[in-house]
C-alpha cells in the first residue's frame, strides 16, 4: 500500500485532559489510515479514547483537552497544524462527523431545515431557495418520507431515529470525502440501528464517501467494516482487514472481545470475559497497558510484559499487532 | 399559539385578584383612622363620624374592598387625602416618567449586561471574567441609595459633570404633551431640551441599572457556561462555521431563555428600587410620589400606586412568558 491509497492518516496522535486529578492519557500514541472509499471500524471498550480520536481528528476537543502531540494527514495537509480557517473549509465539508445522541445534537431552538441548509450556505453558498430544494433531497435521500412537511419540524418533534437521518443528511450536504460516524446507533432502539445502518451502508455504495465506524459493538463492525483498529487504553493494539480480525485475532485483547460475543445457536454455560478492567488512564501500567488482565501472558510466563511497553509491528499483509508474543 | 397567550391571560386574573386583597387588607390593618388623619387630632367624635360615613368606613369590610374594586375596575383609584387629587389622573402623569427611568436602566443593564456575560463564559477563569464577575458581585450588593449618593458627590458636586437631581433645568420651559419629556422633545426636534433631559437622566439611569446589570450579566455567564457544554454547539462547530455564528447564533440564542425570564424579573425590582432612585436625584416619578404619600400617611395613594405596580408587574411576567414561546418552540406545544 502506498502513502497516496490513504485519505487519512494519524501519526503518534496523543490528546491529554488535565484535569485537578491528573493527567488523562485519552489517546496515547494513536497511528492508523483510512483508505479512500473504505469503512473502517474503530473498536474498544468505553473510555478507550475512541471518541477522543474521532474528535482530536475535527479538532473537537474542547478544555481541559488537548491535542499534545502527532499528526493527522488529511489530503496532503496536517489537521493538527491548520489554522481555524482552514479547518473550518473541511469541517462539515471535506470531513463530517454524526454522533451518540442524535436528539441532543441538533440546536432545540431552529427548524431541521435550516440547521441542514446552514452546511450548504457557507459551504456551498448556496441561496435559501436552491439551497431549501436540495434540503428536501438530502431528507428524501436519508428516507424521511414526506421531506417538504418534515423540514419544517423542530428537533424535540424527532424521534432518535429520525434524528440521526437528519444528522447523517446534514453530513453528507457536501457530499464529503471522509463521514466519522461516533457510535451513530448507540443510543437506538435495535430495530431502528438496522434501519440506521443499512441506510449508511446503502449510502456508502452510492457515494465514494469513507466511513469511520466507532463502535463498541462486533456485530455492527462484521456487518459494515472492512478493515478495523481495536484500541485499548489510549493505543491501536490491532489492525487488520475484518475477515482476518474475525478468523485468526492475534492480539488477546481482541481474542478477548471476540469470545465475549454470544454466538447463536452455540451453548454455553458461561459467557466469556476479559478479568479486570480497563486501567485508570491518569496512572497507566509501565508496560503493556493490557498486562494486567492478559491470560496469554501467564500461560507463556512473559515477564517483558509488565516491564516495556510493546509496538505496533506489521506481522503480515496489512495486520499489525501490538503485543510481545510476536516479536 | 392565540390557546397559549389565552391561557396565560386568564391566568393572570387570580394573581391580580389576590393581590389586590392583599394591597387592601394590609392597608386597613394599618394603625390609623383616615378620617382622623383627615380631620387632625382635635376633631370631635360626630365630625369624625361623618367623614366615616361619607368615606364608606362605616360599612363591613367586604363591602368596601366590594366598592373599592367596583371603582378600580372603571379606573378610578379614589381621592388623594391631603391634596384632593385625582389618584388616576396624578398617577398617569408622574408615571411616564418612571418609565423613561426604568427602561434606561433595562436598556442599560441588558445592553451592557449580555455581552459581559457571553464574553465571561467564552473567555472563563480570565483577568476580564474575574474582573466581570467581581465588579457585579459588588453591583449586587451595593445599596442604591449609597451609590446614588457617592455618585452625586462625584460627578455632581466635585467634578460637576452631572446635575444632582430632577428630570430637567428649571429654567426651562417645555410643555411636554405625553409627558414623556425625552419622547416629545425628540419628536419636536427641541435638542436643547432633550440633551438636558439626557443629563439629567444619566445619573439615576446608571444608578438604577447595578443590580439588574449585575444579575443579567451572571445569569448570562452561567447559560452560555451550560450551552456551550451541549452537543448541539458541538454539531454547530463540525459544521464548520465560524466562531461568532456558533457562540452568537447557536448558543446565545438557547442561553437567551433563562436570561429573558431574569430580565422580566428585574421589571418588578426596577419599579421597587425607583422608589429609592427617583428620591435621592428628585425624579418626578411615581416612585418619589409614593415616598412622599408613606410619609404624609396618604394611603389612598400608597394602595392605589402599589396595586398599579402589582399589576404592572403581573403583565410584564405575562409578556414574558408569553416571548418565551416565540423563542423556545418546545413550549409552544405544551
Amino acid at each position: 500500500m502506498t502513502q497516496t491509497d490513504n485519505l487519512l492518516q494519524v501519526k503518534d496522535l496523543k490528546t491529554y485532559f488535565f484535569t485537578e486529578d491528573g493527567i488523562v492519557h485519552a489517546v496515547d500514541g494513536v497511528d492508523f489510515s483510512v483508505k479512500r472509499g473504505e469503512i473502517l471500524g474503530l473498536v474498544g471498550e468505553s473510555g478507550c479514547g475512541k471518541s477522543v480520536t474521532s474528535h482530536s481528528i475535527m479538532r473537537l476537543i474542547g478544555q481541559p483537552g488537548k491535542i499534545i502531540g502527532g499528526e493527522i494527514w488529511f489530503d496532503g495537509k496536517d489537521l493538527v497544524q491548520l489554522s481555524e480557517r482552514e479547518l473550518r473549509q473541511i469541517r462539515g465539508n471535506r470531513i463530517s462527523m454524526i454522533f451518540q445522541q442524535p436528539t441532543s445534537c441538533l440546536n432545540p431552538v431552529f427548524q431541521v431545515k435550516d440547521q441542514v441548509l446552514e452546511v450548504l450556505q457557507i459551504h456551498q453558498q448556496m441561496d435559501r431557495q436552491h439551497g431549501t430544494a436540495r434540503v428536501h433531497e438530502l431528507l428524501k435521500m436519508v428516507g424521511i418520507s414526506d421531506p417538504e412537511r418534515r423540514a419544517k419540524a423542530y428537533p424535540h418533534e424527532l424521534s432518535g431515529g429520525m434524528a440521526q437521518r437528519v444528522m447523517i443528511a446534514m453530513g453528507l450536504a457536501c457530499t464529503p470525502e471522509l463521514l466519522i460516524a461516533d457510535e451513530p446507533t448507540t443510543a437506538l432502539d435495535v430495530t431502528i440501528q438496522a434501519q440506521i445502518l443499512e441506510l449508511m451502508r446503502n449510502l456508502y455504495r452510492n457515494t465514494n464517501t469513507a466511513i469511520i465506524l466507532i463502535t463498541h459493538d462486533l456485530g455492527v463492525v462484521a456487518d459494515m467494516c472492512q478493515r478495523v483498529a481495536v484500541m485499548y487504553a489510549g493505543k491501536i493494539v490491532e489492525q487488520t482487514d475484518v475477515r482476518r480480525l474475525f478468523r485468526e485475532p492475534k492480539h488477546p485483547y481482541t481474542q478477548g472481545l471476540i469470545g465475549a460475543v454470544p454466538v447463536l445457536g452455540v451453548v454455553k454455560d458461561r459467557l466469556e470475559v476479559i478479568p479486570g478492567s480497563v486501567p485508570n488512564l491518569i496512572d497507566l501500567p509501565r508496560g503493556c497497558r493490557f498486562a494486567p488482565r492478559c491470560r496469554a501472558r501467564l500461560e507463556r510466563g512473559l515477564t517483558i510484559c509488565a516491564e516495556e511497553e510493546p509496538a505496533l509491528r506489521p506481522i503480515g499483509l496489512d495486520h499489525a499487532v501490538r503485543c510481545w508474543l510476536y516479536e | 399559539m392565540a390557546g397559549y397567550i389565552l391561557r396565560r391571560l386568564l391566568s393572570a386574573v387570580p394573581v391580580l385578584l389576590g393581590v389586590s386583597i392583599l394591597v387592601f387588607a394590609f392597608i386597613h390593618f394599618i394603625p390609623g383612622d383616615p378620617a382622623i388623619a383627615m380631620l387632625g387630632e382635635r376633631a370631635t367624635p360626630e365630625s369624625v363620624a361623618r367623614v366615616r360615613t361619607s368615606l364608606g368606613l362605616d360599612k363591613p369590610i367586604w363591602e368596601q374592598y366590594g366598592i373599592y374594586m367596583g371603582k378600580v375596575l372603571r379606573g378610578d383609584l379614589g381621592t388623594s387625602i391631603l391634596r384632593r387629587d385625582n389618584i388616576s389622573q396624578e398617577l398617569l402623569k408622574r408615571f411616564p416618567a418612571t418609565v423613561e427611568l426604568a427602561l434606561a436602566a433595562l436598556v442599560l443593564a441588558i445592553l451592557l449586561g449580555i455581552p459581559a456575560g457571553v464574553f465571561s463564559a467564552v473567555k472563563r477563569n480570565s483577568w476580564f471574567d474575574n474582573g466581570t464577575m467581581l465588579l457585579s458581585l459588588v453591583g449586587v450588593s451595593m445599596p442604591i441609595f449609597w451609590l446614588g449618593l457617592m455618585m452625586q458627590s462625584l460627578f455632581s458636586v466635585a467634578l460637576g459633570w452631572f446635575p444632582t437631581g430632577a428630570r430637567l433645568t428649571a429654567t426651562l420651559k417645555f410643555q411636554s404633551t405625553t409627558n414623556f419629556v425625552g419622547l416629545d422633545s425628540l419628536l419636536q426636534g427641541n435638542w436643547v431640551v432633550f440633551l438636558d433631559w439626557l443629563r439629567h437622566l444619566t445619573m439615576p439611569a446608571i444608578a438604577l441599572s447595578t443590580i439588574p446589570l449585575a444579575i443579567i450579566a451572571r445569569m448570562t455567564r452561567s447559560a452560555m457556561l451550560d450551552v456551550l457544554g451541549q452537543d448541539y454547539v458541538r454539531t454547530a462547530w463540525a459544521k464548520g462555521l465560524r466562531w461568532s455564528t456558533v457562540v452568537l447564533k447557536h448558543a446565545l440564542r438557547n442561553a437567551l431563555l433563562p436570561v429573558v425570564t431574569v430580565a422580566g424579573l428585574q421589571i418588578g425590582r426596577l419599579l421597587a428600587g425607583a422608589i429609592l432612585t427617583e428620591t435621592i436625584f428628585s425624579w418626578p416619578g411615581i416612585g418619589r410620589w409614593v415616598y412622599e404619600s408613606i410619609l404624609a400617611r396618604d394611603y389612598p395613594i400608597v394602595q392605589g400606586v402599589t396595586l398599579f405596580i402589582a399589576a404592572l408587574v403581573v403583565i410584564v411576567n405575562l409578556v414574558v412568558d408569553i416571548s418565551y414561546a416565540f423563542l423556545d418552540p418546545r413550549i409552544r406545544l405544551q
